[in-house]
């Protein structure tokens, strides 16, 4: 039942809905080089997503191409992950997000660069480079927070515990899927778990484990980042820009 | 890197301008293998030598001997220069999350991103001269330094980011393409890297306005109407006419600037009216036209009392900008500090580790 379109089109619109998250820092930063720095990593979660979506699109032989698919669906098709698109909150909810998503991100696009899909390996290995870097920038950041003052630990730690239960839905088994998400957990466990440690950060215990967005049932924050997202694309249907 | 959907006009835009930044590029190379007469021959010496090296067109470094106001006049040239990096990246940063396509908005992103850098590498060119950022950038947030006013008129439509991409970076390359043969070499190397950028960004622009202006009736009245708006603001990028021109004509002597703001405007406008024929738009100047004896075009003054109350402060975006920039600075305020505790807390541990 989930194919590889419907496999291909959650990873794009993981990194489509990442990449927006992540640019609408700019201008923002807390440091002129971490401006850059988030810019960088928004464009390559850009980057993959108009990878991932140009192939799903290919997949789904309807003649759906890119921006079909990230400006035309509305909410309830989106298949990206809640955490995603929680709001970006500070600094540390946004570093929490990143680490996370990386530490999900890096062993899938690994995996799938040593697939069978040759599509897909080809956009795994190009990923995989790029969210090593995330995970490194990711990792260093939490560092730094958990590790720093006594106000940028409270802020670090309150991060974590925020965003913590929303990585459960990243390893929902699939075991149809080019990869199965579920096999990724070990690796995102070790990581994260050595990361939060270094940065004298207490790993939250799992419970609350909210899901629902790879059957685009999303958070009530997802509509607000499309309607933003979609406006002027929709606003002149048809156009070339 | 960034994919063209259409053919080049026949004369890329900016083109001529990236040819004299290369050649700038080669003279300096070559200002460089030439000998500099070797130092100053003592103490009584500086002044002359410093005249000398700027007679021959070499470059000043860091370490050399300058007077002080030469020093003050590139510490401020240079860091408004780079606030209005900073700046800039607002009004265009704007259009990022609502960019109409995928590509478009990778595009915006990286031209965002590369005038963060630009901020950066001009930054680091004053910090040659004895200052540093972070008291620059105080001289910013509390208003006694400036960025360019172009940046406090609003981005209102997805054209605007065509037009300031256009206009905006054409203007701002015409008017830098001289400073890449500036006599202070940091501040020279900093614009050769800088100006190549920007004429990428004008590229951009003009390709935004060509997709609209070749698209829907409503696409093409969104182009029109976002160069009505920048035109004059653009002009007026090139500064008051020289008459009332306070800085010129030490910095002219000194080889800092080598053009006079009203040379600087006529050459963007003879630039840009064969260009707007191509995008098939209007530039919104009726008496706007070709001067067979001048050789150049004839063209209407921007509003400069519009110019002084938007440097004064009382432009349609200033207090926006300003209360941006501060509320990103004020809000960084605890990362920067955690990770200068985080970078004191390691330091310390190394110390330790070297003394047992
Ligand atoms: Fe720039
Ligand atoms: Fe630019």
């Amino acid at each position: 039942m989930n194919g590889p379109f419907e496999f291909t089109l959650r990873l794009g619109d993981d990194a489509l809905i990442a990449a927006q998250r992540l640019a609408e820092w700019t201008t923002r930063a807390p440091e002129m080089e971490e401006d850059i720095a988030l810019a960088n990593i928004a464009l390559d979660q850009l980057g993959a997503a108009r990878l991932l979506l140009t192939y799903a699109g290919e997949l789904e032989g309807a003649g759906r191409d890119e921006d079909a698919l990230a400006f035309l669906r509305d909410d309830r098709e989106f298949r990206n992950c809640l955490l995603v698109e929680l709001p970006n909150g500070d600094f540390a909810v946004t570093m929490a997000k990143l680490l996370f998503l990386s530490a999900y991100q890096l062993p899938l696009y690994t995996a799938l660069a040593g697939g069978a899909d040759e599509r897909l390996v080809a956009i795994g290995a190009k990923a995989r480079k790029e969210s090593a870097y995330h995970l490194d920038h990711a990792s260093l950041w939490v560092r730094r927070l958990g590790d720093g003052t006594e106000e940028s630990h409270r802020r670090m730690q309150a991060a974590v515990d925020e965003i913590w239960p929303y990585t459960a839905e990243l390893f929902a088994p699939d075991p149809g899927a080019p990869v199965d998400p579920s096999t990724l957990r070990p690796e995102f466990e070790r990581v994260v778990t050595e990361v939060l440690a270094e940065a004298t950060l207490t790993r939250p215990e799992s419970g609350w484990a909210p899901a629902g967005g790879r059957d685009g049932l999303h958070t009530e924050h997802l509509s607000y980042l499309l309607a933003e997202m979609q406006v002027l694309h929709r606003a002149h249907p048809g156009a070339r820009w | 890197m960034y994919g063209n959907d259409f053919g080049p006009p026949e004369e890329a835009p900016g083109g001529g301008l990236l040819g004299e930044v290369e050649a700038a590029e080669a003279a300096l190379r070559e200002a460089a293998a030439r000998q500099r007469r070797g130092a100053p021959a003592s103490d009584d010496d500086l002044a002359g030598y410093f005249a000398e090296v700027i007679e021959a067109d070499q470059k000043i470094e860091p370490r050399d001997w300058m007077p002080e106001k030469y020093r003050k006049t590139l510490i401020r040239q240079i860091a408004q220069h780079a606030h209005s990096e900073i700046i800039g990246m607002q009004p265009e940063g704007n259009w990022i999350s609502r960019a109409p396509s995928l590509k478009r908005k990778a595009i915006l992103l990286a031209k965002v991103q590369d005038e963060a850098g630009h901020g950066l590498y001009l930054y680091a060119a004053a910090e040659t001269l004895g200052v540093s950022r972070d008291e620059l950038v105080d001289l910013l947030l509390n208003g006694r330094q400036k960025y360019s006013s172009i940046f406090n008129y609003p981005t209102l439509t997805w054209a605007d980011v065509g037009a300031i991409g256009w206009l905006v970076d054409g203007a701002a390359i015409v008017n830098q393409v001289p400073l890449c043969r500036c006599s202070y070499g940091p501040y020279a190397r900093a614009m050769i890297r800088i100006c190549k950028e920007e004429s990428f960004h004008q590229r951009q622009g003009y390709e935004i306005l060509h997709s609209l202006s070749h698209g829907t009736p409503a696409q093409k009245a969104m182009a029109q109407d976002a160069v009505n708006r920048w035109w004059y603001p653009s002009l007026a990028m090139f500064g008051p006419p020289d008459g009332e021109s306070t800085h010129s004509a030490q910095s002219m002597a000194w080889k800092i600037k080598r053009f006079s703001n009203d040379e600087l405007r006529q050459r963007f406008v003879d630039m840009c009216v064969q260009q707007a024929e191509v995008l098939g738009l209007t530039i919104p100047d009726p008496d706007l036209r070709w001067n067979e004896e001048r050789q150049a075009y004839d063209f209407t003054q921007p509003d400069y009392d519009e110019l002084m109350r938007v440097i004064s402060g009382d432009g349609p975006c200033n207090r926006q900008r300003m209360a941006h920039r501060r509320r990103a600075h004020a809000e960084g305020a605890w990362v920067r500090e955690a990770a200068a505790a985080y970078a004191a807390k390691r330091a310390a541990e190394k110390k330790e580790k070297v003394a047992a």
